[in-house]
């Protein structure tokens, strides 16, 4: 399978993204923001139409749409963790504007950037170029420092906001960096997965990370394994398959890694895994 | 210094002066366009144990934050370990009010614990450098201190209310701040718990020689341990050695209303006629 450019294309811009996304993932879980990482995958898909409509670069529109989504909710939000509401207001209203666009897309003559609407929401991970690519690593990359840069107090902060505040960790910028930084990486992900399955790349790998170990950055390298196998997994099948698209088989890969590892911890410990059911655990 | 119950006078380092951790002059603080309290003055030497007292609403947590110099003061000045409030973050041990994890928080407490000495640095702990074997070190030290080495490696949402609150003690002295300011951390806890913390506060002032500020609701538990308390009622405040302060007078004198304080036969005080939610539990028996 390795034989064919765009089989590598994808292994390669899959892998980097993949990374990005089980390290942020791993944080978006710890804070509990599945729900901002959601809304984000909608302001990706308006953000990414609004472009076509007005017939700028798609992938810029998406990366822009993602970014200042992140910021926003970051701003609106208190200390920089976007609350529910605030969430839910900016992702019904980006949803609208996404129909809007999504309409006046279909309904005026666009040969030339006629399946941009399914691309962006089912993604587009065996059409890359090698720009694209490219692009891809740059961007992965970047992004996975920013972040192992920011961890630390990022944990800091999201575990024990008062303590950090009082030791002089930027509470808040660290807040809407983060959010920022899951806009891009959502941006991102949105190409390899589309806007509709983003979510699965983004919390499941890190659920199950949480779900195996108690020791943070452990759980964080682990997030970013499981993302990447993930990745892997589902495009081996899909080439395997060809009529499976490897949008959803990235992600099916990603939710039996977390399914393993749910059954893992139930089998460990049956009774303590019970109790934290009963108990309401998101990870 | 006098002091209730039958204490030890405190060995201190040989060579430390006596200088102050924290010292208030007719200092006000204002929140929401609302004067919370004003012309507060107090002194709170190194090494000492003060209890900060006063019904819900007072602003004994609104102290902690002026302290912290998150709150800059209205009126007067203050001092913190020498310095302008905020300038000296890294000799000040905090643990915030009413801090629970809930079970969904899968992250050990000795990581939370290593935090509080590394989390405000920037990137990810790398297992080779030095640094990392020291700071591991110290926090099983503070670990130990506590008493918490039975369940500092599980998840901190999984432990009881006592046992998290003894990780962050430790997670607050983990610098060896020379000044912990502690609110409410008695709060959650049962009687026997609330004794243990108590006593070893008292430990850790001894041991480690600094000044701890604890805010706390009711003062019976800890008042054999304490040097000095700070009773803040009716937006103001007074300080000094417990006999001096929880007294009618002193009392009704600061409410401006009729406070009549009974000691009850096991040496409890219970302090009656407080326009506020009272801080003793007058119905507890022990
Ligand atoms: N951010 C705020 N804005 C306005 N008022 C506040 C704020 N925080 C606390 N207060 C008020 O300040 C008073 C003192 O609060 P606090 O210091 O928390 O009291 P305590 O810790 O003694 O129970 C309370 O009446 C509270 O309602
Ligand atoms: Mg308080």
């Amino acid at each position: 399978m390795f034989a064919h450019e765009f089989m590598r294309h994808a292994l390669i811009a899959g892998s980097f993204v993949g990374l990005a996304c089980g390290l942020v993932g791993y944080f978006v879980v710890l804070r509990a923001q599945v729900f901002a990482g959601d809304a984000l995958s909608h302001v990706a898909f308006t953000g990414a139409l609004a472009a076509a409509v007005l017939g700028l670069n798609i992938l810029a529109g998406l990366f822009a749409a993602t970014i200042l989504g992140g910021i926003i909710m970051g701003i609106l939000g208190d200390k920089a963790r976007a609350d529910d509401v605030t969430i839910g207001s900016l992702f019904a209203w980006t949803l609208g504007l996404g129909v809007l666009f999504l309409t006046i897309f279909t309904t005026q003559d666009s040969a030339g950037n006629g399946t941009a609407g399914v691309r962006v929401l089912f993604g587009s991970i065996f059409g890359l170029s090698t720009t694209d690519v490219r692009n891809a690593v740059v961007l992965a990359v970047l992004a996975g420092a920013l972040l192992l840069a920011i961890a630390r107090p990022l944990l800091f902060a999201s575990l024990d906001t008062a303590v950090a505040a009082a030791q002089g960790v930027p509470v808040r910028a660290l807040g809407l960096v983060f959010l920022a930084l899951l806009g891009l990486v959502s941006a991102q992900a949105t190409q390899a997965v589309g806007a509709l399955l983003l979510l699965g790349l983004l919390a499941a790998p890190a659920g199950a990370a949480h779900r195996l170990t108690t020791r943070p950055y452990l759980g964080l390298a682990l997030s970013a394994l499981f993302s990447v196998g993930s990745i892997w997994i589902g495009l081996t099948l899909s080439y395997v398959f060809p009529t499976l698209p490897p949008s959803s088989m990235i992600i099916a890969a990603a939710v039996g890694v977390y399914v393993l590892a749910l059954a893992t911890t139930a089998a460990r410990d049956p009774s303590a895994f019970w109790l934290r059911q009963a108990n309401g655990n998101v990870a | 210094m006098s002091r209730l119950g039958a204490l030890a006078p405190r060995a201190k380092p040989a060579g430390a002066a006596t200088s102050t951790a924290v010292a208030f002059d007719r200092a006000a603080a204002r929140l929401g366009g609302r004067t919370i309290w004003s012309d507060v003055s107090l002194t709170v030497a190194e090494g000492d144990f003060v209890a900060v007292l006063g019904p819900n609403g007072a602003g004994k947590s609104t102290l902690i934050n002026a302290i912290l110099g998150l709150l800059p003061l209205a009126a007067g000045t203050a001092s913190v370990l020498g310095r302008p409030p905020g300038d000296s973050k890294g000799l000040i041990g905090y643990l915030p009010q009413r801090r629970s994890f809930d079970t969904g928080t899968r992250i050990r407490g000795v990581d939370l614990v290593r935090l509080g000495l590394d989390g405000a640095r920037w990137g990810v702990p790398l297992p080779g450098l030095p640094s990392h074997k020291r700071d591991a070190a110290r926090v099983g030290e503070v670990i130990e201190l506590v008493g918490a080495i039975g369940y500092a490696r599980q998840p901190i949402g999984e432990l009881s209310g006592g046992e998290q609150q003894r990780l962050l003690i430790a997670q607050a002295l983990v610098r060896r701040p020379k000044l912990l300011l502690l609110d409410e951390p008695l709060d959650s806890l049962d009687l026997p718990n609330q004794a243990a913390v108590a006593a070893l506060v008292r430990r850790i002032c001894e041991e480690e020689y600094v000044a701890v500020l604890l805010v706390a609701h009711d003062i019976n538990p800890i008042l054999g341990y304490l040097d000095r308390v700070v009773y803040l009622a009716g937006g103001n405040a007074i300080e000094g050695a417990p006999q001096e302060v929880i007294t009618s007078e002193t009392l009704t004198r600061l409410y401006g209303a009729p406070i009549e304080v009974l000691r009850a036969s096991d040496g409890r005080l219970v302090v009656v006629g407080q326009p506020e939610a009272p801080f003793v539990h007058g119905d507890r028996h022990g």
